[in-house]
């Protein structure tokens, strides 16, 4: 099979690579580029754990044809982190406990930046319709939904 | 159409581990030549926080830093032998297992310690920083990481512990058939409020109220993160989850998380935890551990909850409103049990 060359934006950085027909980007983001922080839950779009952003829009990576992402920017939970460390949200995840097996994280993460991103000052209801596609099956949801609300009132970061 | 708010009630006596046929768990100890502390277990951390907290057990044992402990999980190829993670034992035998495997590389420790110092090892504490000083001058020390360095280089010395924690098997009275299978128990009193609707047969958990005796909180956020998250389970488990609905007929059994319920963080219910700590003696430093009793007294204060809003009895799980709907038809409506007048959401 032909594969198909696609090039894109990942965490701010050039990534290039050669994807079979019908690869998914997650599959590409793990196996072809290394990047293992989404991760792989349902792999039919039913849990949120292989939540990614592109474009700035959160999209379940596991059910996204790795093609159509051509030239557009793609997120992970990888890039969240910078010179000047950790994102206010996985400040607020860490120091809220808003993680226990961790595995949903990071699609929480992803899910979470979204909303602060359009909606730097959410309500309690908007915070938990942003993550109504993510499953945790550990928490209950309340340290994620009052981490996110913390986050969201953290002082911003320039750039 | 009338929403009949209910309360329920449950209390357990929760089993921490299991005796019949010994309970072992097993744990190394070892140092690194740069101070560092590897404790090797084959249990595995399943989200509950087992790392953390036998960690933080590893770290108060040795007397050095949490930060210059690491524990290496769950590869029963490499790790000591474990009975596993379950039966809420993680913290108790584990820890119990990581406390004297610790206490043994602290003492050889010690003794690599005093030959640099040429002290005796007796007169050496530890300070929690990293450092070993001779007691009641603390000018005469070394730290922790130039005394694994010593041993390892220079006097060629381990620092390293084994340990083992076993409840031995209790014999039973052969006249009464009388036994201790448990040498451990947490304790457990939750109490749920919610609504049934009598025309859908729907049920919302409205509040939770609970009180968890668990020893000692080791880690107290992670006690009450995993007492949160596991109520969440027992409210999934009593109203929601089921792979087989109509049991012992399989039609209509879920296949994926589309078609199987569970609540969801728009189903967030307030709950009030008050942890009463009493210090169990043959703990780790006093802690029991929540473990699986997070979740259970959930599903029977649930039901009591629904008896008491409607007085429908349902005896299986989960309590869906289908079973709700025929239980009120059976009783020709619904049949509020009451409440005591002095309770929040008490008799209308």
């Amino acid at each position: 099979m032909a594969k198909t060359p696609v090039t894109f934006t990942l965490n701010g950085r050039e990534a290039a690579t050669f994807v079979d027909p019908a690869a998914n980007l997650l599959d590409v983001l793990r196996r072809g580029l290394g990047d293992l922080s989404p991760k792989y839950g349902c792999g039919q779009g039913t849990c949120g754990a292989c939540t990614v952003l592109i474009d700035g829009e959160p999209h379940l990576s596991c059910v996204t044809l790795a093609e159509t992402i051509e030239g557009r920017t793609v997120e992970t939970t990888n890039g969240l982190q910078d010179s000047a460390g950790l994102h206010p949200l996985q400040q607020a995840f860490m120091d809220g406990f808003a993680a226990q097996c961790g595995y949903c994280t990071p699609g929480m993460l992803m899910a979470a930046k979204a909303l602060l991103d359009r909606n730097p000052s959410p309500s309690r209801e908007e915070v938990i319709d942003a993550i109504a596609g993510n499953v945790c099956r550990c928490t209950g949801y309340e340290p994620i939904v009052d981490a996110i609300l913390t986050a969201a009132r953290a002082p911003r970061r320039t750039g | 159409m009338t929403l009949h708010p209910g309360r329920g009630f449950a209390a357990i006596n929760y089993p921490i581990g299991m005796n019949l046929g010994g309970d072992p768990s097993q744990a190394l100890v070892h140092s690194t030549p740069d101070g560092k502390f590897m404790v090797t277990l084959s249990a595995i951390d399943l989200g509950q926080g087992m790392k953390s907290v036998t960690r933080q057990i590893a770290a108060e044992a040795l007397g050095i830093p949490i930060s210059d402990v690491y524990v290496d999980t769950a590869d029963s190829d490499t790790g000591p032998h474990d009975m596993g993670s379950f039966a809420s034992r993680g913290t108790h035998r584990m820890g119990n297992a990581v406390i004297r495997a610790a206490t043994e590389a602290r003492t050889q420790m010690l003794e690599a310690a005093a030959e640099e110092l040429e002290v005796d090892a007796a007169d050496l504490v530890t300070d929690g920083k990293g450092n070993i000083h001779v007691r009641g001058a603390p000018s005469r020390s070394i730290t922790v990481a130039d005394t694994a360095v010593a041993a390892q280089f220079k006097q060629g010395r381990t620092l390293a512990g084994r340990g083992i924690f076993l409840v031995p098997l209790s014999d039973v009275d052969a006249e009464t058939g009388e036994m201790t299978p448990v040498s451990c128990f947490a304790h457990a009193a939750l109490i749920i409020d919610l609504t049934v609707d009598d025309e859908t047969g729907v049920v919302e958990v409205t509040n939770i109220n609970s009180a968890y005796e668990v020893g000692r909180a080791l880690n107290p956020k992670l006690v009450e993160q995993q007492l949160i998250g596991g109520a969440w389970m027992g409210i999934s488990h009593a109203l929601y989850e089921t792979t087989e609905p109509n049991y012992p007929d399989r039609s209509h059994g879920p296949e994926d998380f589309n078609t199987y319920l569970m609540p969801g963080p728009g189903e967030i219910v307030p709950h009030h935890i008050s942890i009463l700590e009493r210090p169990a003696p043959d703990a780790p430093y006093g802690g029991k551990g929540p473990g699986e009793m997070c979740a259970n007294p959930v599903l029977p204060a649930v039901a009591n909850a629904v008896y008491n809003a409607v007085g429908v009895r349902c005896d299986s799980l989960p309590i869906t409103p289908e079973k709700i709907l025929r239980g009120l038809k059976a009783n020709g409506g619904a049949r509020p049990q009451g409440q005591p007048l002095n309770t929040p959401g008490g008799r209308r």
